[in-house]
């Protein structure tokens, strides 16, 4: 089981990793960044750890990790 | 020079300055050719093979300077060669060396200007582009040899001096001196100083002053373990950009600038003769001071009160000696191959009076002109 | 923080100046993912004047960011000194065919053993969105308001007339794609051109193509990516992969004692 963790000092709210996920688990989310920046939210259970979204964030603030 | 010196060679100055760096441990050079340094080049070509080193003919003047900053971070002593409209291309380059304080050592052999100008003849019109071409402010060191001789010694001492400083070091001959061949003596193991490195284990700041090393920050080169970030943008002790921090920035640019002007005792090279009673002192630098020094002794032995004085640094400017000098004599002369430049800081600093003595066209002053001048200012003294 | 951004990145730097959703700092992702597997001790980065330029700044290795256009000569003077190490050069498409373009032919010519990552958002970004050499006729710019007269480059097409042995393209928008070019780009002994068509979506989104939003751009950039033997049908589409790659020709060497081995 997956957990997707959102750095809150770096994320920049751009939304690439929304963009390039291919299992629909991030969408917008409402909780709000350190610097105001609207962070995604994440569906873990949907995720198939391809990492796409790890690839694609400028800012190193999202991580596919374990649970537990 | 020792008595161990055994290798006497009859060259010219273009020469002179390869065998000097070459002496010095300079194993880098980046060139591209232009009258009338490209001597310095061609031998650079066929030298530095010999002892291992790297030439390379660059596809311009920019790339040339650019490939200094990048060898010298590897750690190399590194040089290029040129003449006024190669040194006008260098100008951001020598800024970005002077910034981050990249030792490399640019040679100009001076002709005539402005723009393509003259060639194949002389001139000393470059030598306030030398202290100030670059934008910005900012110090850096530029040496004036008279001689093949000189031309060897200084190319020698230049080098040291961007090891010891951190700082490109401009050497400023012309085409008289790069030409005119003459006894040389090469020192087989002269003084050399290297980049002071960081002690092992110890805290490193790049870009901090040490206080072991007069306000100079000591120097890793890449590739020894400290992720060293190197930058244009003013920047703190770390490499991180402080260009929008007003009060950070200032003190980048006064640390660079003091690392010069407070040890300018260190820097300051000049020779004096018969100063000590004279009226009217013939203040020279470069192929100036031989006809000078000729002017000179025949003025003294026609009994006029006269001084010789020749500056082998430019910059920082000698104000020190020269305004102890100030005190007793009267004149200064200051015969120069431009329309009166360095003249204008012998004004500056002596505040006496100050004859400049110009020659522009390509041909250096005969001491009968230097004389002539001397004689009038005695008569009038 | 991605423990690979914990492990790599210079902190004293962050956070990055990256405007949200800039492809730089995608290529930052990818030059580190590159860099955990190849080693960082056995890389010098050098970079230019632009956004691109910033990329390396953000790794904590030996950096030098240098003038604009200047990036090319700097890392020779670096490689021939210290051979052993991969150089590593950040330049944006302004900084590399506008104001460098000189050093760029050169330095392909000779193979000169480097990998350059040409970061191309068709416009000069840090300054504010001007024409570029990469901007699409009648695009509109800063500098172009009544649209672009002049035609772009094709930065691939110039680097393999000019001789450089491993030429490729890929996008941020592919970012796992991009990430095996660049270490094939690394890891190839020669010059090695990588050009890396990247969303900005602050300037050239705004400016030429009606939308700051970074997701828009970064689609739009996908829709143009002609995947393995797909045809382009109009001249925005490009291809990505390798382009030209020449294993045979040797690398510059600078001439040794005694002469050219």
């Amino acid at each position: 089981m997956m957990k997707i963790v959102f750095d809150e000092a770096f994320c920049k709210g751009c939304n690439l990793c929304i963009e390039v996920c291919p299992k629909q688990v991030l969408s917008k989310g409402s909780k709000r960044s350190l610097k105001g920046y609207q962070m995604p939210d994440a569906d873990a259970a949907k995720c198939v750890v391809c990492r796409n979204c790890e690839a694609v964030c400028p800012e190193f603030a999202i991580s596919v990790c374990e649970e537990g | 020079m020792s008595s161990h010196d055994n290798n006497i060679r009859i060259i010219h100055g273009n020469e002179a300055c390869v065998e000097g760096a070459i002496v010095a441990g300079c194993r880098f050079f980046a060139g591209y050719p232009i009258t009338p340094a490209s001597e310095v080049a061609e031998m650079m070509a066929s030298r530095l093979p010999q002892v291992k080193g790297i030439f390379l003919q660059m596809e311009d003047e920019l790339a040339s300077v650019n490939a200094l900053i990048g060898a010298a971070w590897g750690g190399a002593k590194a040089m290029t060669a040129t003449s006024g409209p190669g040194f006008s291309l260098m100008q951001e380059g020598i800024g970005y060396a002077v910034e981050s304080e990249t030792p490399c050592v640019i040679l100009n052999v001076m002709r005539g200007g402005p723009s393509t100008g003259q060639p194949t003849l002389s001139s000393q019109q470059d030598v306030y582009q030398a202290r100030y071409g670059s934008h910005g402010d900012y110090e850096l060191i530029v040496l004036a040899p008279s001689s093949a001789q000189e031309a060897l010694d200084l190319t020698i001492r230049a080098f040291n001096l961007a090891e010891q400083f951190l700082v490109p070091v401009i050497v400023l001959t012309d085409e008289i001196v790069a030409h005119t061949r003459e006894r040389v003596a090469i020192p087989e193991f002269p003084q050399i100083v290297n980049r002071k490195k960081p002690q092992a284990g110890e805290k490193y700041i790049p870009f901090e002053g040490s206080k072991d090393n007069n306000g100079i920050p000591l120097r890793a080169n890449f590739g020894e373990g400290h992720n060293i970030l190197v930058d244009g943008q003013l920047h703190d002790g770390y490499g991180n950009r402080v260009g929008h921090l007003p009060g950070k920035s200032a003190d980048l640019v006064k640390r660079l600038c003091d690392k010069i002007t407070k040890n300018v005792d260190l820097i300051t090279d000049i020779e004096m003769r018969n100063v000590e009673d004279a009226e009217v002192i013939v203040v020279t630098y470069g192929s100036t001071s031989r006809p000078a020094l000729r002017a000179m002794k025949e003025a003294r032995e026609l009994g006029l009160k006269v001084g010789w004085v020749k500056m082998k640094t430019l910059f920082p400017f000698p104000e020190k000696e020269l305004r102890k000098l100030a005190k007793s004599a009267k004149t200064f002369i200051v015969p120069e191959m431009n329309l009166g430049k360095i003249v204008l800081e012998v004004d500056r600093v002596t505040k006496k009076r100050v004859v400049s003595l110009p020659k522009i066209g390509g041909e250096l002053h005969t001491p009968d002109e230097v004389l002539r001048v001397i004689k009038e200012e005695c008569q009038n003294a | 923080m991605h423990e690979l951004g914990e492990r790599y990145l210079r902190k004293s730097a962050l956070p990055t100046l990256f405007c949200p959703g800039c492809g730089d700092g995608t290529i930052l992702n990818a030059m580190v993912r590159v860099v955990d597997k190849l080693g960082i001790k056995n890389f010098n980065f050098v970079s230019g004047i632009g956004c691109s330029g910033w990329i390396p700044v953000f790794i904590n290795a030996d950096v030098l960011h240098a003038l604009h256009g200047r990036a090319i000569p700097v890392a020779m003077g670096l490689k021939l000194t210290q051979q052993d190490k991969h150089v590593v050069v950040f330049t944006g498409d302004g900084d590399c065919l506008g104001i460098g373009g000189n050093h760029f032919i050169h330095a392909a010519r000779r193979n000169l053993d480097i990998t350059v990552v040409m970061v191309n958002n068709y416009i000069y970004g840090m300054t504010g969105g001007q024409t570029a050499p990469t901007t699409p006729e009648k695009a509109r710019t800063k500098t172009a308001p009544y649209g672009n007269v002049e035609p772009p480059f094709d930065a691939t097409k110039l680097a393999i007339a000019a001789g450089a042995t491993y030429v490729a393209r890929h996008t941020t928008a592919y970012p796992q794609q991009l990430k095996v070019g660049l270490e094939e780009a690394v890891l190839h002994k020669g010059f090695s051109f990588l050009e890396v068509m990247t969303q900005c979506p602050t300037q050239a989104g705004r400016i030429i193509y009606g939308s700051g939003e970074p997701t828009f751009l970064f689609s739009e950039l996908k829709k143009r990516t002609l995947l393995g033997k797909q045809q382009a049908t109009n001249s925005t589409q490009f291809s990505i992969g390798v382009l030209h790659y020449d294993k045979e020709k040797l690398p510059y060497q600078p001439v040794c004692e005694g002469g050219i081995e």
